[in-house]
């Protein structure tokens, strides 16, 4: 009886051991064995860098680029912490951040945008500040019908606010009533059911669901982004902490050469050469 | 031969005894490891920011290291309390009317689809919301749409499997010779219903409802995408909020340092409203042991 219980734990423990065994042996030596590029950062670089990668890893098989998310701020932190080899980053690089290795992979522009049946066609920088800042609140200021102005921006912390704050706002905070949208999806959608809205989002999303509004009098196409006309435009770069070598090397080569960047402008965005 | 074979089944049940305890113990151990964790990663700003300040503080500028969640607190309350005050009555009308007056074959078909309801994924739930609930708000009542009241509408569809089944087969446990007794007596099924039934099968009508509004409190998704997420006091159910739930969602994928260790703060916050409302389960049923 007694022996038959001994046993029984003994099992058990074995079974225990095993299981735990190969679970700690799964986990270590993949990072050896095969070749690896890891990629952090912006989430609104991040489904470009999945397309990339997978061509990428489609022309040399063996290779595996693993692309995180997290922010352009961790994005960096990563690089430079060599948690990852490659940092993505949506935003002109900040004070203290200039020491590391930048290529411009892609420009992205934010589209201001508004519902179909807002006839206002045209807004100026400034007139986008004082909307958003909460200062102009009603669409007749802005040669529209009498109807107030209702914000919609993304949230805290987000890539693309983050430019929109940068480029836009200049330190003047966003009015605290704005309705707050965590993709760029769905500030479209949030756009595209009211007519009193206004939102901002990432040129590779918009459809014909919103209208694109000019700013200062230029429209945001890929060839006004190129030529550097739109002025709400802003960076997809990649950094690295030191001069790129190797896995690395190649993989940014490959982004930067022509069927790379023929990726780039399929995907919506607009190619950095 | 015999005994040796009867010793390995004894060996096998052992084996299997033993298993069974080890998993029921890792639930227990995620569930201390979950608390520790979040504990030990939340409380640090509150201490900083002062308890008192963290949960009656307005404002949340988390980039500016202030971190207020009276709004937000506010916002899951009011949500939540809309969304019980539109499922409660729906749900026990429909688990009354479902357990006492309806022929078997309606109980057939309307079960299977009720729980169907809960099997609907929350993003759906809050795409519905966007382009159907939030625009029909707007235009009918005014303001932006995005309210406490399109996220209460939602969250009651939401919570609604939960109340009706549990209800159901709690007012399905109460023998029929109570309502035989009652009927007896010269009582109307209503009145059979209302003074016998009901009063029988409270500890399980209480626990659908704590059950439900758990759920709501905790639903995230869906609420993100049609209350707004303004982090300000509202004024009326016309208000767009922020809940605890959207606000930890919204800000986590960005959160580092202070401002992630005050997003698992508010995760203490919710941990704690949950508690409560189990707790409030747990005292019903010690009341009806010690009765």
């Amino acid at each position: 009886m007694m022996s038959l219980r001994r046993v029984s734990t003994l099992v058990l423990g074995l079974a225990l051991l095993a299981v735990s065994g190969i679970t700690v042996g799964c986990g270590s030596p993949a990072v050896q064995d095969t070749e690896t590029v890891v990629i952090a950062g912006s989430t609104s670089v991040q489904p470009l860098s999945e397309l990339l990668a997978e061509e990428f890893m489609k022309e040399r098989p063996g290779v595996q680029v693993t692309v995180q998310g997290g922010g352009s701020t961790a994005g960096v932190r990563a690089v430079t912490d060599r948690v990852a080899d490659i940092g993505a980053v949506s935003r002109p690089l900040r004070e203290g951040e200039e020491g590391l290795k930048q290529f411009v992979i892609a420009l992205d522009a934010i589209a201001i945008v508004v519902h179909p049946d807002n006839p206002v066609e045209e807004l100026t920088f400034e007139q986008v500040r004082e909307i958003y800042a909460g200062q102009i609140t009603n669409w007749s200021a802005l040669g529209g019908p009498d109807r107030a102005i209702s914000l919609v921006t993304r949230e805290e912390g987000s890539g693309t606010r983050t430019a929109f704050e940068e480029l836009v706002m200049g330190g003047t905070p966003i009015a605290e009533g704005a309705v707050v949208q965590n993709s760029n999806g769905a500030v479209r959608a949030t756009v595209a059911q009211d007519p009193s809205m206004i939102g901002y989002l990432s040129l590779a999303y918009v459809t014909p669901e919103v209208k694109v509004l000019r700013l200062d009098g230029v429209e945001p196409t890929v060839d006004n982004v190129k030529e550097g006309r739109y002025p709400l435009a802003r960076p997809f770069i990649y950094v690295t902490r030191e001069a790129p070598q190797g896995l690395v090397k190649e993989y940014l080569d490959f982004v930067l050469s022509e069927a790379g960047q023929a990726i780039v402008e399929e995907a919506g965005v607009v190619p950095a050469r | 031969m015999r005994r040796a074979s009867r010793e390995w089944q004894r060996l096998g049940e052992r084996c299997m005894e033993r298993l069974l305890f080890a998993g029921s113990l890792s639930g227990i151990v995620t569930l201390g490891a979950m608390v520790v964790f979040t504990f030990a990663a939340g409380l640090p700003v509150i201490l900083r920011t002062g308890l008192g300040r963290f949960l009656l503080g307005q404002h949340w500028r988390p980039l500016e290291g202030e971190f207020g969640i009276a709004a937000m607190v506010v916002g899951s309350v009011f949500v939540t309390l809309g969304a019980l005050a539109a499922a409660v009555p729906l749900g026990l009308g429909t688990a009354i009317l479902l357990s006492e007056f309806a022929p078997p074959w309606v109980r057939r078909i309307a079960r299977p689809a009720v729980e169907l309801l809960a099997g609907i994924p929350s993003v759906v739930y809050g795409f519905y919301g966007l382009v159907v609930i939030v625009p029909l708000i707007r235009q009918h009542l005014g303001g932006v749409g995005f309210s406490i009241l399109a996220g209460s509408v939602i969250l009651a569809v939401m919570i609604l499997p939960t109340l009706i089944t549990i209800a159901l087969d709690s007012l399905r446990q109460v023998p029929d010779s109570y309502r035989q007794g009652s009927l007896a007596l010269g009582a109307t099924r209503w009145q059979t219903v209302r003074r016998v039934v009901l009063p029988a099968a409270r500890s399980g009508v209480v626990a659908a409802v704590v059950l439900g509004a758990g759920r709501a409190v905790g639903e995230t998704m869906a609420v993100l995408m049609v209350t707004g997420n303004v982090a300000v006091l509202p004024e009326s159910i016309l208000s767009p909020v922020r809940t605890l739930t959207g606000n930890i969602a919204l800000e986590m994928g960005y959160a580092a340092g202070e401002h992630q260790q005050a997003l698992f703060a508010s995760g203490i916050v919710l941990f704690i409203l949950t508690m409560i409302l189990n707790g409030l389960i747990q005292l019903r049923r010690v009341g009806r042991v010690a009765r």
